[in-house]
């Protein structure tokens, strides 16, 4: 024989039932009118909090030259071995002498943990906020040096999807 | 009857249909729409302004579908079970007044469509007939989900009916007639009139006995989907999926409008003397008829999602236990209160 314990026991008002189903129907009712939380996504955009790891870039100087020095740290330090450098002599007077000839990363490889960020030693490599790059075949999913730099100019000022917002918005109107 | 009562007839019961035809629309784009904005989501919103279009993009869908009749079905009972549910569904309406009357060309036209003087038992009887749709539709599909929520909608059936059926007697027997347009008769006059104020406890059997007689939640076993895949529906797509769903809204209208009728009135303005107002007054009822429709609709989807699904055996309990004896008991009092009116 197993020993029952009761933790409750219903009152009358609760035997009633009614009064707890019209507490159920004023819960529902007040989601009725509460603020939504769908995003219409290519409508409007989700804006990412700051530390979000997406896809990646290569940081310039404000005269335009290239930050890496292709030391391959990042490379190295990367878990899923998704970057390729090739070094060659830089091309500009002064400064660094050694650049990238060819870096490329392989986002379907990588896992977006950031430690390549974290490996550099001169801030050139860099996680930014953009979460939506899928394409159709896994050879427009290479990216390569020009196309990192193309995201720097796109990611510089921290705007892309606030600005985004605020083209589609002004489009609609 | 001469030409012009003929062509009224006729233009009422193409008015009531497509009226009834439009809320199922209506309702189909509501429900979703409801649900999503209790879910904090924002529900169909892409066709046509605020998604209203919605409910004919599906109709379209439904008709582009292949019509699947699985090999092993009992095919003449499988292709009329959908009509035998939803022809049911769009007759009830007949017998529900849902204005006062009008006068146009020099006559005095009931806003009704027949005026049939066992005219609440139509309706029950009607509705019972759309359960044997359910039924072969779940016998004929040789399934044995769809059997089992064949056989749940008529034991759901069994022990519901019965606690509306004297839930209405007590109706019946506070205005001595089973005509629809008499018992709205005697509601009108001053709010608490109504039959809701006169008897609270008729109203909250019938309403729970109205939601387990058109399967909605929180008695929908006849499809409760987890358990039955779709229930008395699995074997069945295109049209005659959408017959049955079309049924199970017009079901609900017709619930909405018998409990207004029942309960809240029918077309009655609390205060207001409809006749005297002429045209006027006549559109003012239509207007009330269907703002209370609409709150009734309105709860329907509302106690949708809100409430879980009851348990088989919870289900019976409730009917057999609970809402029979109390709609007795209601019955008991009712007829003792006017036995002692009678004599003092």
């Amino acid at each position: 024989m197993g020993i029952v314990t009761k933790s409750y026991e219903p009152t009358f008002w609760d035997k009633l039932y009614f009064p707890a189903l019209i507490k159920g129907l004023v819960v529902t009712l007040r989601y009725f009118f509460k603020r939504k939380v769908t995003i219409q996504y290519p409508d409007e955009k989700y804006v990412p909090p700051d530390g979000y790891r997406g896809l990646h870039r290569l940081n310039k100087y404000s005269d335009g030259r290239i930050r890496c020095v292709a030391c391959e740290m990042c490379s190295a330090a990367c878990p899923a071995d998704c970057i390729e450098i090739v070094p060659g002599p830089a091309p500009w007077e002064g400064g660094k002498e050694r650049y990238p000839v060819k870096f490329e990363i392989d986002l379907l490889t990588c896992i977006f943990c950031g430690f390549c960020e974290m490996a550099c030693p001169e801030e050139a490599i860099e996680l930014t906020e953009i979460y939506d790059f899928s394409d159709y075949s896994r050879d427009d999913l290479l990216i390569d040096r020009d196309g990192l730099l193309e995201v720097y100019e796109l990611t510089k000022n921290k705007n892309y999807y606030s600005r985004a917002k605020k083209n589609e918005g002004s489009e609609t109107q | 009857m001469d030409l012009l009562g003929y062509v009224i007839i006729i233009v009422k019961v193409l008015v009531v249909f497509a009226v009834t035809l439009l809320t199922v629309l209506g309702m189909v784009y509501a429900e979703r729409r409801v649900s999503a904005f209790m879910q904090g989501r924002l529900g169909p919103n892409r066709v046509g302004p605020k998604g209203l279009l919605q409910p004919i993009a599906d109709g379209i869908k439904f008709l582009m579908k292949e019509d699947i009749i699985p090999a092993s079905v009992d095919k003449p009972i499988f292709v009329l079970a959908p009509a035998i549910l939803l022809i049911p569904a769009l007759m009830t309406f007949a017998v529900i007044p849902f204005g006062s009357d009008i006068t146009l060309f020099g006559r005095n036209i009931p806003l009704q469509v027949a005026d049939v003087n066992v005219g609440i038992l139509y309706v029950l009887a009607l509705t019972s007939i759309g359960v044997y749709g359910i039924v072969l539709a779940g016998w004929s599909s040789n399934n044995k989900y769809s059997l089992l929520g064949g056989l749940r909608s008529s034991a759901q059936l069994i022990s519901y009916e019965l606690a509306m059926g004297l839930a209405v007697v007590s109706i019946i027997l506070l205005s001595g007639s089973l005509k629809l347009d008499d018992i709205v008769a005697d509601q009108q006059g001053h709010l608490f009139s109504w039959n809701l104020f006169k008897q609270p406890l008729a109203f909250i059997i019938f309403l729970i006995a109205v939601y387990a007689e058109t399967n909605r939640l929180p008695f929908d076993l006849s499809e409760a989907e987890q358990e039955l895949v779709g229930g008395y529906h699995t074997e069945y797509s295109s049209m005659k999926f959408a017959m049955f769903f079309m049924a199970e809204y017009a079901n609900m209208i017709t619930a909405a409008a018998l409990t207004v009728t029942l309960f809240f009135g029918g077309w009655d303005v609390p205060m207001v003397n409809e006749s005297s107002l002429g045209i006027w007054g006549a559109l003012l009822s239509v207007l009330s008829f269907s703002l209370k429709m609409g709150f009734f609709l309105f709860l329907f989807i509302w106690v949708r999602w809100t409430f879980p699904r009851f348990r088989y055996d919870q289900l019976m309990k409730i009917g057999w236990k609970v809402m029979l004896p109390l709609a007795l008991f209601n019955i008991f009092i009712t007829a003792g209160y006017l036995t002692i009116k009678a004599v003092v």
